[in-house]
């Protein structure tokens, strides 16, 4: 591709899995001879295995300990990693790039105060007056503060006040789709000079009953051990397993990186969003559409970072459209390694993606079922197929 | 394109081709509009849940919809698609859409008696706090994948999307308060940047229950002045003491000004500019010199291309809460110096409430209403005004004034601010 003032690049990355703490350990991951070993927590929400969150010191993002005890985990890891973002990209405590920094944020709903819920259904079996009693116990034990820590956008209104990203600040809701959405209108706005840096990205916190329950409503997750995701069976349940994550990028236009001199990691192509009936061949026609920059791309130096859920049914579907229409590139599911992150799916598989372009990694096997690379990684397909609804794909090029 | 569709910048003119909206007041424009230029309440008591021991006891809910159940999904989906089937009837459309989908919506939780009927048939209790582990071992007893969907937040733009034939991943927004305008901006880059000649702009809030009363009663934001329900909201007043919690809907139909003349649709309006910046200074308060909602207004005057002299008359957030009114009339105080007093500033919020998520999409639609029809709406409840508030609020009653150029502003809890500023004609 021919560079040009308005293509959107990759200019930081804030990362954090249960593989580790910001951009170091995972392109280590991504650079290292072995596969990586999977961190799974099989006891604490047995019968379902999470990958949880690292070990991690929440001051080194958000030094206020009352910003810290305004949160929950969930905002709490959003911030932190686009902390760990505006680090990357040298923008951290540019008070005037961040004053003028637009901000779009993938986000779910907050947390639960489980004991509170607890108290009011198990009042709630020896009564009859069950509104009345909500009325009661909601005055008398809700904490004022949770209800900022449930809102969806105070994950960027958090990000306002502990970074100072002010330009403009947006939050997608919407599950997987929310973090497709989120990357592919930043993407537009930067491409139509709409806008010059943007904040994106979400966070997902998986050690939490209230979201385990959302998935086991479908009996979704998968129990017991950890099983490598291509290969999860149906006796072991439905095959996602949750990961706490958080994912943020800062994207520029590419005039806007090189006149401050920033380093581009890689540089976004194509992305694309769509949803609708999965009967028939739907699903698989809609991704074909959406793989279409991606299958001009040469085969051998392209890395495909799959996003499966890990949803037996998808996971085939998409394994067997990996294999047809973009036969002969590796694929690496990090949802396998990761977990499932839900609206931080896509922007965790972007920045493993941009981190692996920025460094030309031969990304090893993350499950025994995938294929080394002969080649460093020259371009990355991004996919991730919504566990409900909505699909994306991006297609990115290394500078 | 030929010059006439581009507007200062080279971008192509966005134009209003067909509105839709429900509040309160009621379903539909015109029902709407007659009741809100005649400075009727549609604050009433709350019926939809018992209200004893709650110092709040009014709302603007919407209850005259038909739901197949009694949530918060069904009634924001219901509410979203009628004034959908109302907006697109105005724009003279029919069939698949064809545009993208940008929709302001509650962030949504599962129900209460949802979770009761969980208990009910949840194993019993072990040890305190543990519910949602007894919640667990129900479903995988047995799936409820009705509770699953309930919970989605991309429920609700899912069936507009099937209902509508819309293009593409909808984008299902939130940004607290300001939300509605939020979809409307969305809608209005969409066109500009040429990725399609028309975006539908939802924004629906049908989640008042219990809880979401209770929560904005523990951050003191709700009035409280609960009889006569109808006189509780008065915004720019002295006795103002917080906003009463509503519901709505509304849907714009955009179209770039092209498209809409190539295919002989009405233009009822101009969605001239959009403006937007975020406040770092508190979780729910504004920063107290007003500055990130001056730069609000200030970046959708420039956005439109206008400037200050131009505006005849503003569609304010006014909520009625004492801090947003003051900020607000800093901020407009600012922006619009010594002329302010001398423009039309009205709160639609006197008559419907807050509508939340909607509030942003409901108050463009009656900004574009009040150019079309030549009808300030009157800021009523307005008896004894706030001294250090100076405006002409069109108090009481509705005039009669035509205006070119309108602003509305929204405001919102994470520092959320956008303004949207429309015209009657494209120039």
């Amino acid at each position: 591709m021919t560079k040009s003032a308005n293509d959107v690049v990759i200019t930081g990355v804030g990362i954090v899995t249960s593989q580790g703490v910001g951009a170091e350990p995972h392109v280590a991951l991504l650079t290292a001879g072995e596969p990586p070993k999977a961190r799974v927590e099989t006891e604490r929400f047995a019968p379902y295995p999470i990958h949880p969150l690292p070990e991690i010191d929440w001051s080194e993002q958000i030094p206020k300990r009352g910003d810290q005890r305004q949160m929950e985990n969930w905002q709490r890891l959003g911030v932190f990693a686009a902390g760990l973002a505006l680090d990357d990209a040298g923008l951290k405590d540019n008070l005037e790039a961040c004053g003028s920094m637009d901000m779009i944020v993938a986000a779910g709903g907050g947390e639960r105060d489980i004991n509170v819920d607890s108290l009011i259904v198990d009042e709630a079996l020896k009564r009859n007056d069950r509104e009345r009693l909500l009325n009661e116990k909601l005055t008398t034990e809700l904490r004022p503060t949770l209800f900022l820590a449930q809102l969806s956008n105070l994950l960027a209104g958090n990000i306002s006040i502990v970074h100072k990203v002010t330009g403009s600040s947006r939050t997608f809701m919407g599950e997987e789709a929310a973090g497709i959405s989120a990357v592919e209108t930043a993407f537009a706005r930067i491409r139509a000079g709409q806008s010059t840096h943007t904040l994106v990205g979400g966070a997902f916190s998986a050690e939490r009953l209230d979201i385990v329950l959302l998935f086991e409503a479908i009996q979704g997750h998968a129990t017991g051990e950890w099983h490598p995701i291509w290969s999860r069976k149906e006796e072991n349940g439905g095959g996602m397993i949750l990961g706490s994550v958080g994912a943020f990028l800062v994207l520029e236009s590419r005039e806007y990186a090189e006149a401050r001199g920033a380093r581009i990691y890689a540089t976004i192509d194509a992305i694309g969003g769509d949803r609708g009936s999965r009967e028939g061949g739907k699903l698989e026609a809609r991704l074909k559409e959406l793989a279409r920059p991606a299958a001009l791309i040469e085969p051998e130096s392209t890395v495909v970072f799959s996003g499966a859920s890990g949803f037996h049914d998808l996971v085939r579907r998409e394994k067997a459209f990996l294999d047809t229409e973009l036969d002969g590139r590796p694929v690496r599911a990090f949802g396998g390694l990761v977990g499932h992150g839900v609206e931080a799916q896509f922007p965790v598989g972007m920045a493993l993606a941009a981190l692996a372009l920025g460094n030309g990694a031969k990304i090893p096997p993350f499950d025994p079922a995938e294929t080394p690379m002969t080649a460093p990684a020259k371009a990355a397909v991004v996919t991730t197929i919504g566990h409900a609804r909505g699909e994306g794909i991006a297609v990115l090029a290394a500078e | 394109m030929s010059k006439a569709y581009k507007d200062h910048l080279g971008r192509p003119i966005v134009a209003v081709t067909g509105m839709g909206v429900i509040t309160s007041l009621g379903q539909g424009l015109k029902d709407n509009w007659a009741a809100l230029t005649g400075g009727v309440s549609g604050i009433h008591k709350i019926t939809r849940f018992p209200t004893d021991s709650l110092s709040t006891r009014i709302c603007g809910t919407v209850d005259f919809i038909e739901l197949p159940a009694d949530n918060a999904v069904e009634r924001s989906y219901a509410m979203a698609r009628e004034t959908t089937l109302e907006a697109l009837a105005q724009a003279g459309l029919s069939g698949d859409f064809n545009g993208p989908l940008f929709l302001a919506a509650p962030p949504i939780e599962p129900e209460w008696n949802a979770r009761f009927e969980l208990a009910d048939r949840s194993p019993p209790s072990e040890r305190p706090g543990d519910a949602y582990n007894r919640f667990l071992a129900a479903m995988r007893q047995k799936a409820d994948p009705v509770f699953h969907e309930a919970v989605l937040f991309g429920s609700i733009s899912e069936r507009l999307a099937d209902r509508f034939g819309t293009r593409g991943l909808p984008v299902t927004l939130s940004t607290a308060c300001a939300s509605g305008a939020t979809a409307i901006q969305l809608g209005v880059e969409a066109i500009r940047q040429g990725r399609t000649d028309r975006a539908l702009t939802v924004a629906t809030d049908g989640s008042v229950s219990a809880e979401a009363l209770i929560r904005f009663s523990l951050l003191s934001a709700l009035s409280t002045q609960n009889d006569p329900p109808e006189k509780a909201s008065k915004p720019f007043t002295k006795d103002r003491d917080g906003f009463v919690i509503a519901e709505g809907a509304a849907t714009l139909v955009l179209e770039s000004l092209e498209a809409a003349l190539a295919r002989g649709a009405r233009v009822y309006g101009i969605l001239k500019g959009c403006g937007e910046k975020a406040d770092l200074f508190h979780r729910t308060r504004s920063s107290p010199d007003g500055g990130p909602a001056i730069a609000t207004i200030r970046a959708a005057l420039a956005d439109a291309g206008i400037d200050e002299s131009a505006v005849g008359y503003i569609n304010a957030h006014g909520t009625s809460t004492p801090e947003n009114d003051k900020m607000e009339y800093l901020s407009m105080s600012a922006v619009f110096g010594d002329r302010l007093p001398s423009i039309p500033v009205s709160s639609n919020k006197s008559m419907i409430g807050h509508t939340l998520t909607a509030a942003g999409a409901v108050e463009a639609v009656f900004s574009i209403q009040t150019m079309l029809t030549g009808t300030l709406p009157p800021t009523i409840n307005y008896q004894n005004p706030d001294p250090a508030i100076v405006l002409d609020v069109v108090p009481n009653v509705k005039r009669e004034q035509q205006v070119t150029a309108v602003l509305s502003n929204s405001f919102g809890f994470g520092g959320q601010n956008a303004s949207l500023v429309m015209t009657a004609e494209p120039a």
